[in-house]
């Protein structure tokens, strides 16, 4: 047969890394408007950490009980906190929390998780028998007893992020183990065996790059999840009390009976931002679901 | 003459639950010898369930056998500790089935090759390692250029199941095992992948185990067959005999199935006489008796295997005046 | 006789990030009653496609561009989503790949069966649709018993019958498999293909059979259609097809074929099928054709009907260079 020059490198012009970004998150809209309102949440933030004066979030700082003004754009409530300054700080500890208690549930869940699965036997059985029986327990609950059997004084925000994470890690340890289980079984795993990897090149290399998205999704899952039991023991007054967490503004508003004396300006900003948090994370929950679920995501 | 593979009364059950008493023989009392001064291309041949694939694992280690003992150049592979374990890893390697599942998509194909060249520290430097990159890839009928930097999915099938062909060869294996590497390729692309696996046995001195249902490849590779059926050696030997003149009812079976591209060798000259498989078949005797046309009373107890000539045969009672053969002795027949 | 399948200049595109991806080409095509036809290709070549095209079920970002799918007298590509609805199934069925594996888990046999008939005559009586449903099981040589069964109770061979007696429940005048046997065993393939001609031979209908396994192909088909780059290069009857190919690519394909007595003969085709995203101009097979010419490269041939009523795309066979045709002819009976 006659041999023929066969030209080869067929080059297909891919559009560049921006634009296909672009128009993925202009076929994933949950993914585009989280992310959106995310950003402006943290231009806010550090605008105003910048701008405000941080003293002025606690009380004493200012005159009390003053109405959205020019001189206080969001108010002030009944124990002279300027609420501006006060919803800025609160932003910044809320995501503190949150990012400390997410991301240190999700390294253990991922550590438990891949241990776990990848090794199997008696750890596996301990390990996912430990998960199960701690999941069913209403955490709420659990939360609530622990944080009030504290001493109040000494509950700062680190305690509030130590408490959520306590009962936060099962949820990415099961994720991260039956992803690692099916990840173990697919061909790449055992052609790295043959081509003399270990155990932990074989984690570390093959298997973990792939589970970035889950990971990801499993830590804004935990984010989520921290922000709201955050919130909810600080709503209860089981938090440190001096801070301008969002949820002790309510705890406090509701305690003056803001909205009976007429300063709705002081219960509705932190319940604002709490909604555009939580509505935030869970529509990039949903977006990251489509994205690292290819049964989920729409044919491109 | 020294043996670079034995599998020595292999047996591999699996059980199912700690507590439940259903278990499936994989594999059962198999027997086999393959000669390390002539590389050779065995076929082991079998529908799925046949227990081709579980040989498969034995073979590479990633499981170990129920009882009996695989010995590799003659020493038991589970033993094997440090340097031998090793030496083991690099020279029994493997092509698999699905060209596009062993590449891990995170990384680019270079990933594949670039891997075994790093662990068993095949080259001093980047450049050396580059170098036997695209020295593999141009022995199996790749061009470096095209291949190397690029994703998986961005390569035809054919293109990916040569560089997993290239992977092993940068090992410089002994044995290669390799598990129906062309079912999942386009049919004008599997010629050039057997093609390939000719040439490592040929020019690299690699023997190689071809794992397959398909007897059309298996009859153009291989030299010699092993026919399995549910984890039982049917008929064995020279593969021209065992393909041309099929003697156990199964293989009889399996040859006028095979769908021959050819418009003289059309299926209705033969008919089909076995029954359809069931699903649930739990014979004690000879494992294809439910679905044999030419059962017998005496097929309840499993029968020996029986030695048809100097190159076949076949385990079946239609063949019991010939002499029996034991089945440590079977890789005797099987021509190198 | 009336052809029952017409397709006319069918064209499908598919929409991608990195661009317009031709899957069909002005893809012409017609059937008789009765007849089987085997449409074969590599992966990409559009064979899978053109069924999806032919009942009307490509997905966005997928898009029929052109053409006519005539079934009988219907034209299939006028009618409303409604009307396709009621056509598929009762003017032309299509057993898609893998079908065996998506039979409801949960479900007997019969209700599914009953479900595909009463979404098409709504008012049917229960005892006759019971009575269809176990005739169309008989056909296909399964137990009436199967009726009461569930998927997991079957073996491979046994789903793909009833997937076949689904198809064939409303009397089809087409019937699209693609790749019926591909999941089977050797055996159970020629048992199901077997079964599938005596069903065709019984209700009379038209076959297309999607694959790439050439030898299913000679064991079964009248005619086979080669697809390349999602164009139709030749239409030949099966016998001409193995003894005599006509367009490059299809003798390649022929001659790549293994069989008894060229043991140890491996031809592959060089080279590599194109990117739908970026067509060679002029035919699509000239990058890799032994054969080619200064035509090839900038005008695309037209499927032009050769003597005997086979039809090949290729300028080797369009008038103007016949005697080179017989030139070609000479210089592959020496190879």
């Amino acid at each position: 047969m006659t041999t023929i020059a066969i030209p080869q490198t067929q080059q297909i012009k891919q559009p560049s890394r921006l634009t296909l970004v672009l128009r993925y998150l202009r076929r994933n809209p949950s993914l585009a408007i989280g992310l959106l309102i995310v950003v402006l949440l943290i231009a806010f933030t550090v605008i105003g950490l910048l701008t405000i004066n941080p003293k002025n979030a606690y009380p004493l700082a200012v005159r009390s009980k003053q109405p959205p003004s020019p001189q206080y754009p969001l108010g002030t409530d009944f124990f002279g906190r300027d609420m501006l300054a006060a919803m800025v700080v609160g932003m910044w500890q809320t995501a503190l929390i949150g990012l400390l208690a997410g991301g240190v549930g999700t390294l253990i869940g991922v550590v438990l998780g891949f241990t776990s699965a990848y090794f199997g036997g008696p750890i596996d059985s301990l390990i996912k028998g430990v998960c199960q029986i701690l999941t069913p327990i209403p955490v709420l609950l659990i939360q609530v007893v622990i944080a009030s059997s504290l001493d109040k004084r000494s509950v700062t925000i680190y305690t509030m992020a130590l408490i959520v994470v306590l009962l936060a890690w099962m949820g990415p340890t099961l994720v991260i183990r039956s992803q690692v289980l099916t990840m173990k079984e697919r061909q790449f795993v055992s052609v790295a065996k043959l081509s003399g990897m270990g155990n932990m090149g074989i984690i570390f290399g093959e298997i973990l790059p792939n589970l970035l998205p889950f990971i990801v999704s499993a830590f804004v899952v935990q984010v989520f999840a921290a922000v709201s039991a955050s919130f909810y023991i600080a709503v209860l007054g089981l938090g440190p009390l001096r801070e301008p967490l969002l949820g002790n503004i309510i705890w406090a508003a509701q305690g003056q009976g803001a909205f009976f004396n007429g300063w709705w300006w002081w219960p509705v900003w932190p319940a604002l931002a709490l909604a555009l948090i939580l509505g935030a994370l869970a529509l990039i929950i949903m977006g990251l679901d489509e994205f690292a679920n290819p049964r989920v995501r729409r044919s491109e | 003459m020294a043996d670079l593979l034995e599998f020595k009364n292999v047996t591999k059950v699996y059980s199912r639950g700690v507590l439940s008493k259903t278990s499936t023989t994989a594999l059962n009392n198999v027997s086999l010898q393959l000669d390390e001064s002539e590389p050779t291309i065995l076929t082991v041949a079998g529908e799925s369930g046949s227990g081709k694939t579980t040989l498969a694992m034995l073979l590479l280690g990633f499981i170990s056998p129920t009882s009996g003992q695989i010995l590799y150049k003659g020493q038991d592979i589970s033993r094997l500790k440090g340097n031998d374990r090793m030496t083991f890893r690099r020279e029994v390697q493997a092509v698999f089935q699905d060209p596009f599942s062993v590449f891990n998509p995170f990384y680019t194909v270079d990933h594949l090759l670039s891997v075994p060249i790093e662990r068993f520290k095949l080259a001093k430097s980047k450049s050396e390692a580059r170098d036997r990159m695209a020295e593999a890839l141009t022995a199996v009928g790749l061009r470096p250029d095209e291949i190397l930097g690029r994703f998986p999915h961005q390569l035809s099938g054919g293109q990916r199941q040569r560089i997993n062909v290239a992977r092993a060869l940068v090992l410089r294996p002994k044995l290669l095992v390799a598990d129906e590497p062309v079912s999942m390729v386009d049919a004008s692309l599997r010629a050039n992948i057997l093609e390939t696996l000719r040439t490592l046995q040929k020019n690299y001195g690699v023997s190689i185990i071809y794992i397959t249902h398909d007897l059309t490849t298996a009859y153009h590779i291989a030299k010699s067959i092993i026919v399995l059926y549910r984890g039982e050696v049917m008929e064995a030997g020279d593969v021209d005999m065992v393909i041309k003149q099929p003697q156990h009812p199964y293989t009889r079976l399996l040859v006028d199935s095979i769908p021959w591209p050819d418009l003289s060798r059309r299926w209705g000259e033969t008919e089909i006489k076995a029954k359809e498989s069931e699903l649930s078949d739990q014979s004690t005797g000879c494992k294809f008796m439910a679905r044999c046309p030419f059962a017998m009373d005496k097929c309840q107890t499993p029968p020996p295997l029986f030695q048809l000539n100097g190159h076949q045969a076949a385990s079946c009672y239609l063949y019991e005046q010939n002499p029996q053969i034991a089945r440590e002795h079977l890789s005797e027949l099987l021509p190198a | 006789m009336n052809p029952v399948l017409q397709v006319t200049d069918l064209q499908v595109s598919y929409y991608t990030d990195a661009g317009r991806a031709t899957a069909l080409d002005r893809v012409n095509l017609t059937l008789k009653e009765g007849e089987k036809l085997g449409l074969v290709g590599e992966s990409g070549s559009g064979k899978s496609t053109m069924a999806l095209a032919m009942m009307r079920m490509i997905k966005p970002p997928g898009r029929i561009e052109g053409g006519k799918v005539v079934v009988g007298d219907t034209d299939i590509t006028a009618l409303s989503e409604e009307e396709m609805l009621k056509a598929r199934l009762s003017k032309i069925a299509y057993i898609p790949q893998g079908a065996m594996n998506s039979l409801n888990p949960v479900m007997r046999i019969g209700a599914q069966m009953i479900d595909a008939i009463k979404a098409h005559d709504p008012k049917a009586d229960k005892s006759d649709m019971d009575e269809r449903a176990i005739e169309a099981l008989e056909s296909v040589e399964l137990k009436p018993n199967v009726f009461k069964m569930y998927a997991h109770e079957l073996s491979g061979g046994m789903k793909q019958r009833v997937c076949i007696a689904i198809g064939i429940l409303l009397k089809p005048q087409v019937i699209i498999a693609d790749e019926p046997t591909s999941a089977l065993d050797v055996v159970t393939q020629r048992q199901v293909m077997e079964t599938i001609d005596r069903v065709q031979d019984k209700i009379g209908a038209a076959v297309i059979l999607i694959g790439h396994d050439m030898g299913l192909m000679a064991q079964f088909v009248d005619k086979v259609a080669v697809m390349y780059a999602g164009r139709l290069m030749e239409l030949s009857s099966v016998r001409e097809m193995f003894s005599d190919p006509k367009h490059p690519y299809a003798k390649a394909l022929i001659r790549s074929l293994p069989s008894l007595e060229n043991k140890g003969v491996f031809q592959g085709i060089p080279g590599l099928a194109p990117s739908l995203l970026q067509l060679p101009g002029g035919c699509a097979f000239h990058p890799r054709c032994p054969h080619v010419m200064e035509v090839c490269r900038t005008v695309r041939p037209s499927l032009d009907t050769l003597p005997g009523g086979r039809k090949v795309e290729c300028h080797l066979y369009s008038g103007g260079v016949a005697s080179f045709a017989e030139s070609v002819q000479d210089s592959d009976q020496r190879l």
